[in-house]
C-alpha cells in the first residue's frame, strides 16, 4: 500500500480529551500514515501522561491483517507505557471478516462507541490514579 | 414453395384454424381432465381458461414461432398455467401426470383440424398437422417450465422466510440481547445469526448478548466453530458474548469430541446468563421488602 502523495500521508489526528487520547480513523490507512500514527500517539502518552487510548475505527469499512497488527501493536506500545488502550466503533461486517480471516485479536480490549470506551477507563481509572499521585 | 414457406403457411394455417374453431376446441378441452379437476365449480370458467390458453396458441402460430417457449403471446397465459399446474401438483399429480395431462389436449385438437373441410394437397395437411403437434408439444414445454419455476420461487420464499423467523433478536434488559436458537444451525444460518446479532448490539447498544442454544439438538464441532466466531465477532465489537442452554448430554458431547469452548462464556440456563450481564452491569434485582 502506498499513499497516492508519499510525501504528504495524511496525518490521522490524536486528540486529547482530558486523560485520554482519541484517535479516530477513517478510510484506508496507509503504511506511512500507520507508522507516523504508533509515533505520534507513543509520543503523546509520554508528553501528556495519558492514561488511556481510544481508537475508533467506526469510519473504516475494511479491515485487513494489516490494520489488525497496527491495532495489536499500538496497544501494546501503550500498555508499556502503563496507558490502556480500547478499539471501539467496529462495524459487524469488519468484525465478522477479521474472524472469518482469523483475527480474533486476543489482547485488544474492545467497546461499542467512544462514548463507552471512555467509561471503561474511566472504571479501570485507579491505577491510572497511583500512577500520577506518584509522579506529582 | 421452399420447405422454410411451408413451415411458415402451416404455422399461419395453424393459427387461423384455432381462431376459427376457438369455440369448438374449448368446449372439448373443458372437458378434459386438466381443466375439469381445476375448474370444479363452472364448466364456463374452464371454458374462459381454454379459450384465453387457445388465443395464446394461437398468438404464438400466426406469428411462427411455433418452437419458441419464450413466444411473448405465451407471457398472458403464464400466470393462469401456473396456477393451474400448482393445483394439480397440491393434490399430488406428479410432474409427469400433468405433462400427460398436456399432451391429452392435442388430440381432440387434432380431431377437429383433420374434419376441417379443406382444400389442401395432402403433403400441405401432413404440414399443418405436424405444425399443431409442435406447437401442443411447446404448450407442454411451456407449463412444465412454469410449473417448476414457481416451484423453485416458493422454496426461495420459503427458505428466506424460514431464516427470518427462526432468528429473532430479543432485547431482554437495558443493553442485553438475546438470540434464542432453534432448530439446525447450519453455515447459511449461523451467518444470519451472526449478522443479525452483530447488526442488533450496534442498533440497541448492547454490552451483553446472549446466544440461547436449549433448541438446538445437536451441536458438532462445525456448530460450536460457529458459535466461538460469533462470540470473537461480538467481542471485536465490544459486547460481550454468553451462551447459555448448553443441556447435559449436549456438554458431554462438546467434551467428548475435544471441542475447546475455553474462550467462551457459557452459563446454564438464560435466566443464569442474564443475571450474570446484570450483576456485571451493577444491577441487582432482589424481592420487595415487605413484598408477597
Amino acid at each position: 500500500m502506498t499513499s497516492p502523495h508519499p510525501g504528504h500521508a495524511a496525518a490521522v489526528p490524536v486528540l486529547a480529551l482530558g486523560e485520554t487520547l482519541l484517535v479516530t480513523l477513517q478510510g484506508d490507512l496507509h503504511d506511512r500514515t500507520a507508522e507516523q500514527l504508533q509515533q505520534d500517539v507513543t509520543h503523546r502518552i509520554v508528553r501528556s501522561g495519558a492514561a488511556g487510548v481510544v481508537i475508533d475505527i467506526s469510519g473504516v469499512d475494511v479491515v485487513d491483517s494489516f490494520l489488525g497488527r497496527v491495532l495489536a501493536e499500538i496497544a501494546e506500545s501503550a500498555r508499556l507505557l502503563a496507558a490502556h488502550t480500547v478499539v471501539v466503533g467496529m462495524r459487524p461486517a469488519v468484525a465478522i471478516t477479521l474472524v472469518e480471516l482469523g483475527l480474533t485479536l486476543p489482547g485488544l480490549t474492545t467497546a461499542l462507541d467512544v462514548e463507552q470506551g471512555m467509561e471503561l477507563l474511566t472504571r479501570s481509572r485507579p491505577a491510572a490514579a497511583d500512577r500520577r499521585g506518584r509522579g506529582t | 414453395m421452399s420447405e422454410q414457406e411451408a413451415v411458415e403457411s402451416a404455422a399461419r394455417e395453424v393459427g387461423a384454424f384455432l381462431e376459427r374453431r376457438r369455440e369448438q376446441i374449448a368446449q372439448r378441452w373443458a372437458d378434459a381432465p386438466l381443466f375439469r379437476a381445476v375448474f370444479t365449480v363452472s364448466r364456463d370458467e374452464a371454458v374462459e381458461a381454454c379459450k384465453a390458453v387457445l388465443d395464446a396458441l394461437s398468438e404464438v402460430a400466426s406469428a411462427g414461432r411455433l418452437e419458441d417457449v419464450a413466444a411473448p403471446g405465451f407471457d398472458r397465459v403464464r400466470d393462469q398455467l401456473g396456477r393451474m399446474a400448482g393445483s394439480r401438483t397440491r393434490t399430488g399429480s406428479s410432474p409427469a401426470q400433468i405433462a400427460d395431462e398436456v399432451a391429452a389436449l392435442r388430440a381432440p385438437t387434432a380431431e377437429l383440424l383433420r374434419a376441417e373441410p379443406s382444400d389442401a394437397t395432402a403433403a400441405e395437411a401432413a404440414e399443418t398437422m405436424l405444425a399443431l403437434t409442435v406447437l401442443m408439444g411447446t404448450l407442454r414445454l411451456v407449463v412444465m417450465q412454469t410449473a417448476l419455476s414457481s416451484g423453485e420461487a416458493l422454496i426461495a420464499r420459503q427458505r428466506q422466510q424460514l431464516l427470518e423467523v427462526a432468528t429473532p433478536v430479543i432485547s431482554l434488559w437495558e443493553g442485553v440481547v438475546a438470540v434464542p436458537l432453534i432448530g439446525t444451525l447450519d453455515s447459511a444460518r449461523s451467518q444470519v445469526v451472526m449478522e443479525s446479532l452483530l447488526e442488533s448490539v450496534v442498533d440497541r447498544r448492547a454490552r451483553y448478548a446472549i446466544l440461547d442454544i436449549t433448541g438446538v439438538p445437536t451441536v458438532d464441532s462445525l456448530v460450536a466453530q460457529h458459535l466461538m466466531k460469533t462470540v470473537a465477532a461480538a467481542r471485536l465489537m465490544g459486547a460481550e458474548c454468553i451462551v447459555s442452554g448448553i443441556r447435559p448430554a449436549i456438554a458431554q458431547t462438546i467434551v467428548h469430541l475435544g471441542i475447546d469452548l475455553g474462550t467462551v462464556l457459557t452459563r446454564a440456563s438464560l435466566a443464569d446468563a442474564l443475571a450474570y450481564a446484570l450483576s456485571q452491569q451493577g444491577i441487582e434485582v432482589s424481592p420487595r421488602a415487605g413484598g408477597r
